[in-house]
C-alpha cells in the first residue's frame, strides 16, 4: 500500500545507513568541521552516556527547554507538562538510544536563499497540543450523529428508488401462543420499512382483541379483517385455509383500489430491510428467493443420521426461488428438496417432525396491485382475473395461479441470487396455554412459600425450572411450560400438576390450543 | 380587462414553472459547477491555446533511468514520467521550436530509487544541471530568455530543492538555475523557499486503475464521521514526536484515539478505499512534507478532504476553489478538531459533497493513461496558457546575463 511504502521509505531514507553511503549529500557538513559542530558531538555523546546509566533515553528536550529563544520559539505550541512528557516516556521506553540523524536542537538557521521571506511555519521541533480533557463530549457526538444521518438521507434521496410505491402487506394470522412473538417481529420489521405502507391482517376465527391490540401498537395503517373459519389443526389444511384467506385480501385490495406493491408478509417469516428497497423495482410481478429454514425436528436418532448423509452428500441449498439463466432470464424455479424429510415430514401441529414448506411459498412473490383491479387499463393479457378464481374448486397454492403465462413473472434480488428473507415455522403445541394479551390479571397469588421449595411432587429430573424464589420466576416457569418445551414426560406431568394449582386462576384466562 | 386576464394566467403560469423547475433543480442536483479564482477553467481545452516544443534529450537522462528502474512508474512522483510520454503524442506539441510558447525538458530526477522504492535526490540537482548545460548549448532558446519560457517538472518532496530533509531543502533553497523557468511540482507552502512565484501545483500520481477497482455502490450509506489510516507518530526518526508533521499527527492521536466518530489508526487494511467511501471526512494531515496522495483519494471517493498543513498550497490552486470543497484546520486548532467538524451545518457538507461528486473535479486529480480531457495533464497545460503570452521582459538583451552558473553548493557542480 502506498502508504506504507512511503513510510517505510521515509524511515530507511532517514537513517544512518544512507548518510554514510550518499556521501555528496548536503554541502553543509563539507566544510571543516566547526567548533559548534564539535561541541555538539561531545554533548551528544554526553547525553548517550548518560541514557546508558540510566537505562532509557536521555532526551535533550531538557537542553531545548533551557536554551529556546524567543525569536523561533514563538510559533512553536504549548507543552502541556504531564502527558506531553508522559507521552515521551512512552514512545521512549525503549532501552536503545538512537543516533539521531541531526541535532534537532538545532533552531533553523535563518539563511533563505535570496530575498523570499521565511515561512511563518517554523522547521523543528514543535509541541504535541492535547487539550486538558480529550474526550470526546456527548453533544458534538449528537452533533455528528445528526450529521450522518443527514448525509444518509441525502444518499437515499439521490441514489435510492426515486418515486417509492406504497407497499401492501398482506398477513393472515389466528390468536395463538408464538402469534405474540411472531407478530411482534413482524411488526417492528414493517416499522423500519421507510415506505409508505399499508397492513392488511386476516385472522382466522373472526377479529380479536389479541390481535387488535397487538396491531394498535404499531402505528401503522392497518386493516384487520376477520375470516370466519378457525384454523385447523393440520399442517395440511391450514396451508388450505391461509390460501384463502390471502385471496380474500386480495379481494379487498381489488374492491378498495389500493394501489401499490403487493407482498405477502407471513407473520412466521424474517424479512430483511433490502427486501423492500428490492420490491419497489417490479413492475407487475416479481419473485424473490426465500430462504428455508426447516426445523429439523426433535433430535430423533435415525432423522438426525439421515439428516447428515443428506448434508455429507452436498444438498443444494435451502433456497425457494427464481432460477435464471446466464442471461438473466426467468427458466425455472428452485424448489426446497424435500426428499430428505419424505416421511418425516408433520402433519400436526404438535408433530415433532420438520414443518415443511409449500413447493412454492405466497411470500416469495411480489404483486403489483393493479393486476387486482377490475378494469385496469394496462393490466397485461397474461394475467387472469381474480373473479375467475373465487368459484375454483382446486387448491390456490401460489400466486403463479394468477397468470396465464408464467414466465412472466421478474426475478428479483438480482435474479434470485440475493435471500432477501427467511421461511421458519415455529408452532407452540396445540394445547399451550397463554394468558390474554400476555398480561396476568389478576395478579398471581404464591401458591407456594419460597421457604418451602422445592416442591414436594416435583419430578426430580428438572431441578432448574424449580428453583424459583421469587413471584416472576414462578410466572415464567408457567410460560416456559406453556411454550413448545421438548421433553414429553415432564412437560406432561408438570401440566397436570399446574392444572390443579392454577385451574382457580385460570377461570379468567382463555386458553388456546 | 380580456389583456390583464390574460397577462395574469401567463404570468401564473410561468411562476409555477419556475417554482417546479428549481424543485426538480434541488432534487436532483448532485453535482455543483467549480470555478476558482481564475473561473470556470476545469473543462478548457488546451488544444490551440499554447505550443509546447519537447526537447530531444539522450535517453541517458530519461529512458535509461527509467529501464534501470521500473518502479518510477507507479510511485506518487511518476507524474515526471507520465507528463513527458503524454506531451509527445499530444495536439500541443510543436516540432518548430520557433513557434513554440512553452519548452519541455524530459528529465527524471525523482528515478533514482533505493532498494525500497524511495528517491535518492542527492543526484538531482546535477542531473538537472547538466540537463540545463545540455540545452543551452545545442539549443538558442535557453539563452535567450534564460529558462524564463521553459517549464519543468519536479514532483519531488520538496520541489526543486531536492531534498527529503526540510531544513536541508530551505539551507539549499530551489537549484539557482531554475530560478526563471516554471516548475510544476507537487510541494505547495506559502512563503516557503521551495515554492517558486509562478509555479503549478499538481497532484501526486496515484494509480487510476487501481482507485476505480475499488468502487462501492454510491447508496452504500456514509457511517464514518472521520477516517485516517497512517502514522501518528514516526517512531523511525522522531521517536519523542513533534518534528514529524510538526506534532500535528500526534495532537490528533492523542486528542481523538478513543473518540468514537473518529475511525484513526495505523493499520493498513485491505478495504482502505472502500472505507474511504463509506466516511464523510477523510483526514489529510502533513507528514515530513505537507502534501500527500490522499487529498487525491478522497477526492476520488467523495470524502471531505479535512486539511490539516498550515500555509499549503493545494493543486491548481487557481482552478480549483479548495476552500469550499475541503475543510481547512490549522494545526493549533487540531485538539478541537470535533468541535470545528461537527459545528459544520449539515448544508455546506452536502454542498461540499456536490462539489466533490463533479466528474471534472475527479478527472483533474487524476494522471490516467491514455489522457482524458479534464485530466491533470490537461490542468497543467490549461495553467500553462493562463500565463501567456509572456511578457516583453523575459527575453534578454543581448550580452546580458542573468543567471550565476556557478552558484549553489559546490557538490551540485560536478558533472552528471
Amino acid at each position: 500500500m502506498k502508504l506504507s511504502a512511503l513510510q517505510q521509505s521515509y524511515t530507511n531514507r532517514r537513517s544512518n545507513s544512507f548518510r554514510a553511503a550518499g556521501g555528496l549529500d548536503s554541502s553543509v557538513d563539507g566544510s571543516g568541521k566547526s567548533p559548534a559542530a564539535i561541541f555538539w558531538l561531545v554533548l551528544h555523546g554526553l547525553c548517550c552516556l548518560i541514557s546508558l546509566v540510566l537505562g532509557f533515553r536521555f532526551s535533550r528536550l531538557v537542553f531545548f527547554l533551557f536554551f529556546s529563544t524567543a525569536s523561533n520559539g514563538g510559533t512553536s505550541g504549548l507543552y502541556p507538562s504531564t502527558p506531553f512528557l508522559g507521552t515521551t516516556a512512552d514512545i521512549a521506553g525503549s532501552l536503545s538510544f538512537q543516533a539521531n540523524p541531526s541535532p534537532n536542537l538545532e533552531l533553523p538557521p535563518n539563511r533563505t536563499a535570496g530575498g523570499i521571506s521565511s515561512s511563518r511555519v517554523v522547521v523543528g521541533r514543535h509541541g504535541i497540543r492535547i487539550r486538558p480533557w480529550p474526550h470526546p463530549n456527548p453533544d458534538e457526538v449528537m452533533k455528528a450523529h445528526r450529521i450522518i444521518e443527514r448525509v444518509q438521507r441525502e444518499q437515499k434521496l439521490q441514489f435510492g428508488i426515486k418515486n417509492p410505491r406504497t407497499v401492501i402487506v398482506v398477513t393472515p394470522t389466528y390468536v395463538r401462543t408464538f402469534q405474540t412473538l411472531h407478530l411482534t417481529g413482524l411488526m417492528h420489521s414493517l416499522m423500519n420499512v421507510p415506505y409508505d405502507l399499508i397492513w392488511i391482517v386476516i385472522e382466522a376465527g373472526g377479529t380479536t382483541n389479541e390481535t387488535a391490540s397487538l396491531l394498535a401498537k404499531s402505528g401503522l395503517r392497518t386493516i384487520h379483517i376477520g375470516f370466519d373459519r378457525r384454523m385447523p389443526n393440520s399442517w395440511e389444511d391450514r396451508h388450505r385455509l391461509e390460501a384463502q384467506m390471502r385471496l380474500r385480501a386480495l379481494r379487498i385490495v381489488r374492491e378498495e383500489k389500493l394501489d401499490g406493491i403487493l407482498m405477502f408478509g407471513d407473520d412466521s417469516n424474517m424479512h430483511s430491510m433490502e427486501l423492500f428497497d428490492e420490491i419497489q423495482k417490479v413492475k407487475w410481478i416479481g419473485a424473490v428467493s426465500v430462504g428455508i429454514l426447516a426445523h429439523s425436528g426433535n433430535t430423533d436418532e435415525l432423522s438426525s443420521v439421515a439428516h447428515k448423509k443428506a448434508e455429507e452428500e452436498n444438498l443444494p441449498p435451502p433456497v425457494q426461488g427464481p432460477a435464471c439463466n446466464s442471461s438473466e432470464k426467468l427458466v425455472g424455479w428452485h424448489i426446497f428438496n424435500s426428499l430428505p424429510y419424505v416421511g418425516n415430514g408433520a402433519t400436526y401441529i404438535d408433530d415433532r417432525a420438520t414443518v415443511l414448506p409449500r413447493k412454492l411459498e405466497w411470500s416469495g412473490f411480489v404483486l403489483n396491485s393493479r393486476l387486482l383491479w377490475k378494469a385496469a387499463e394496462d393490466r397485461p393479457e397474461w394475467v387472469k382475473d381474480l373473479d375467475k378464481l373465487d368459484g375454483v374448486r382446486e387448491e390456490i397454492e401460489s400466486p403463479l395461479s394468477l397468470l396465464k403465462d408464467p414466465s412472466m413473472v421478474e426475478p428479483l434480488g438480482s435474479c434470485g441470487r440475493k435471500v432477501l428473507l427467511w421461511w421458519l415455522r415455529v408452532e407452540a403445541r396445540t394445547d399451550s396455554k397463554f394468558p390474554a394479551r400476555w398480561i396476568i390479571d389478576p395478579p398471581l397469588e404464591v401458591t407456594v412459600p419460597a421457604k418451602r421449595t422445592p416442591w414436594p411432587d416435583a419430578p426430580p429430573e428438572l431441578p432448574s425450572n424449580v428453583k424459583e424464589i421469587s413471584i416472576q420466576e414462578h410466572t415464567e416457569k408457567r410460560h416456559a411450560k406453556s411454550r413448545a418445551s421438548r421433553s414429553k414426560h415432564s412437560s406432561r406431568s408438570k401440566r397436570k400438576h399446574e392444572s390443579r394449582t392454577a385451574d382457580p386462576q385460570v377461570s379468567s384466562k382463555v386458553s388456546e390450543e | 380587462m380580456e389583456l390583464c386576464r390574460w397577462v395574469f394566467c401567463v404570468l401564473l403560469l410561468i411562476a409555477s414553472s419556475l417554482r417546479v423547475g428549481a424543485e426538480q433543480l434541488r432534487r436532483g442536483q448532485r453535482t455543483e459547477r467549480i470555478s476558482g479564482s481564475a473561473g470556470d477553467v476545469l473543462e478548457d481545452n488546451p488544444v490551440g491555446r499554447l505550443k509546447v516544443f519537447v526537447y530531444e534529450l539522450p535517453s541517458k537522462y530519461n529512458k535509461k533511468i527509467l529501464q534501470k528502474d521500473p518502479r518510477c512508474l507507479t510511485h506518487m512522483f511518476a507524474a515526471e514520467i507520465f507528463m513527458h510520454r503524454f506531451l509527445l503524442s499530444s495536439p500541443v506539441r510543436t516540432l518548430n521550436p520557433e513557434e513554440a510558447d512553452w519548452f519541455y525538458t524530459p528529465v527524471y530526477t525523482t528515478c533514482d530509487l533505493t532498494p525500497n522504492g524511495l528517491p535518492l535526490p542527492f543526484k538531482s540537482p546535477r542531473m538537472m544541471r547538466s540537463a540545463i548545460q545540455l540545452i543551452s548549448s545545442n539549443w538558442p532558446y535557453w539563452n535567450r530568455t534564460e529558462g524564463a519560457d521553459h517549464f519543468f517538472v519536479v514532483p519531488h518532496d520538496f520541489g526543486a530543492c531536492f531534498h527529503y530533509q526540510e531544513e536541508k531543502a530551505i539551507e539549499r533553497g530551489i537549484l539557482h538555475l531554475l530560478q526563471r523557468a516554471t516548475l510544476v511540482q507537487t510541494f505547495g507552502q506559502r512563503n516557503h523557499v521551495c515554492l517558486k512565484e509562478g509555479s503549478i501545483t499538481i497532484p501526486p500520481y496515484a494509480p487510476p486503475q487501481k482507485m476505480q477497482s475499488h468502487l462501492i455502490p454510491p447508496d452504500t450509506p456514509r457511517s464514518i464521521f472521520v477516517y485516517f489510516r497512517g502514522l501518528f507518530y514516526d517512531v523511525g526518526n522522531d521517536p519523542e514526536g513533534g518534528y514529524y508533521a510538526r506534532g500535528a499527527r500526534a495532537a490528533v492521536w492523542e486528542n481523538f484515539k478513543d473518540n468514537p466518530l473518529f475511525d484513526i489508526s495505523t493499520e493498513h487494511p485491505m478495504t482502505y478505499y472502500e472505507d474511504m467511501q463509506r466516511a464523510v471526512f477523510c483526514l489529510c494531515p502533513l507528514g515530513w512534507a505537507p502534501w500527500s496522495p490522499r487529498l487525491v483519494e478522497g477526492v476520488i471517493f467523495g470524502c471531505i478532504p479535512v486539511i490539516i498543513a498550515d500555509d499549503i498550497v493545494l493543486p491548481f490552486a487557481d482552478a480549483i476553489p479548495w476552500e469550499e470543497i475541503g475543510v481547512f484546520v490549522a494545526e493549533e486548532d487540531v485538539p478541537n478538531l470535533d468541535t470545528i467538524l461537527t459545528s459544520i451545518p449539515p448544508e455546506v457538507i452536502l454542498r461540499k459533497q456536490r462539489l466533490l461528486a463533479n466528474p471534472s473535479m475527479k478527472q483533474a486529480m487524476l494522471f490516467p493513461q491514455p489522457a482524458q480531457p479534464g485530466d491533470a495533464f490537461h490542468q497543467i497545460l490549461n495553467g500553462l496558457a493562463r500565463k501567456l503570452p509572456h511578457g516583453r521582459n523575459i527575453y534578454l538583451k543581448p550580452g546580458e546575463k542573468i543567471l550565476n552558473w556557478t552558484a549553489g553548493p559546490v557538490g551540485d557542480l560536478k558533472p552528471w
